[in-house]
């Protein structure tokens, strides 16, 4: 960084601007995470929702069984009910992650990055 | 040899009962109070001579708060940003939770779902609490699908409840679980050490050192994933789909 020159104000106020910009539009791949590490986050992440869905519908219609006394049908209707949830939050994980064209990368912004 | 799920043993420090509820100080508050020290003392520290050319400790703070505004940014919007510090003291408290547990006699208290679960509930109950200010009784529409036919509602509206309810459990039991398998899986080869010997025991011994590296990369990665679905799930409550 030469910063050996004081910038004119202009230049300041033009790079306030981009940088505005900038911080709307969303781009700025600056701060966030490489796409390597979302991707094992993603691997982290599905195989735990898959189990979660189905322990909260087994829980709920267990509880639900309890207090109403209709077992075992609550928890009959309530696991199938949760493992439905658990595939949509699979589902929706997935179908969030946009595959990139083979490994075009998401942010082919300009090389605007020397903050 | 000590059972490889020693480590997970709280032990009161400073005994302390009200009643008959136990609220002692143990090595899992010690540890907590540890973390949010050195927090404090990394981001201060690191920031006291605010120079225009950073330091090595200036740059490493404020690479993580880049890091953080990055991940609200893209995640959230500018609609997150009054969120901010929030979601930067749960990554930072995670964060080093998970690093301080790998030094050795230490304890890692998110290897504990009592305190995960606590964490996430935090979050999901507040960002509930975000969605219905900000909505109003309009938030109800969340868990009604859009593009379905009004026969099928009956069969989907449990099925987003049930799937808006997994939110806490799948976050709490993802972070402790991970956290406690790694841990476990350490001790379990670092015992094999000693009893192969000089003989064998340094192929479990290389293990560990694999896995000690593996333990720093699930560290970060956990309190990765952690926030970043804290800012997903309060994208859903500002924007409701």
């Amino acid at each position: 960084m030469s910063g050996d020159e004081t910038p004119s104000l202009r230049e300041l106020g033009e790079r306030l601007k981009r940088a505005r910009e900038r911080e709307q539009s969303g781009g700025l791949s600056g701060g966030s995470a490489g796409p390597k590490l979302k991707g094992l986050g993603l691997a982290f992440r599905v195989g735990v929702e898959l189990v979660a869905g189905v322990a909260v519908g087994a829980g709920i219609g267990y509880l639900t069984d309890l207090w109403l006394g209709t077992k075992p049908w609550g928890f009959v209707i309530f696991f199938v009910l949760g493992s439905a949830a658990s595939v949509l939050n699979v589902y929706r994980v997935m179908s969030a992650m946009k595959f990139p064209p083979a490994t075009a990368a998401p942010n082919t912004n300009d090389d605007e990055d020397d903050d | 040899m000590a059972s490889p799920l020693r480590q997970f043993q709280i032990e009161p420090i400073v005994p302390i009962k009200i009643g008959n509820v136990d609220i002692s100080f143990t090595n899992s508050s010690l540890l907590m109070v540890i973390a949010v020290i050195s927090v404090s003392a990394f981001l201060m520290l690191g920031m006291r001579r605010h120079a225009l050319v950073p330091g090595r400790f200036q740059s490493l703070a404020e690479i993580s708060y880049e890091f953080v505004a990055g991940m609200i940014r893209d995640n959230v919007g500018s609609a997150g940003r009054e969120f901010f510090p929030y979601i930067f003291s749960l990554f930072m408290f995670v964060l080093f939770g998970n690093l301080l547990g790998l030094l050795p006699y230490s304890f890692t208290f998110t290897s504990h779902i009592i305190v995960t679960a606590a964490l996430a509930l935090t979050v999901f109950i507040g960002v509930t609490i975000v969605g219905v200010v900000k909505h109003g009784f309009h938030f109800l529409s969340f868990f009604v699908p859009k593009g379905v036919p009004v026969a099928l509602m009956p069969l989907m509206i449990p099925i987003e409840i049930i799937s808006y309810l997994s939110r806490p459990v799948s976050l709490s039991i993802r972070l402790f679980a991970n956290m406690m398998a790694g841990h476990t899986m350490l001790k379990v080869f670092a015992g094999f050490i000693l009893t192969l010997g000089l003989l064998g025991g340094w192929a479990p011994l290389a293990m560990d050192v694999a896995l000690i590296g593996f333990e720093v990369l699930v560290a970060f990665l956990q309190a990765y994933v952690f926030t970043v679905l804290t800012c997903l799930y309060l994208n859903d409550a500002l924007n409701l789909h």
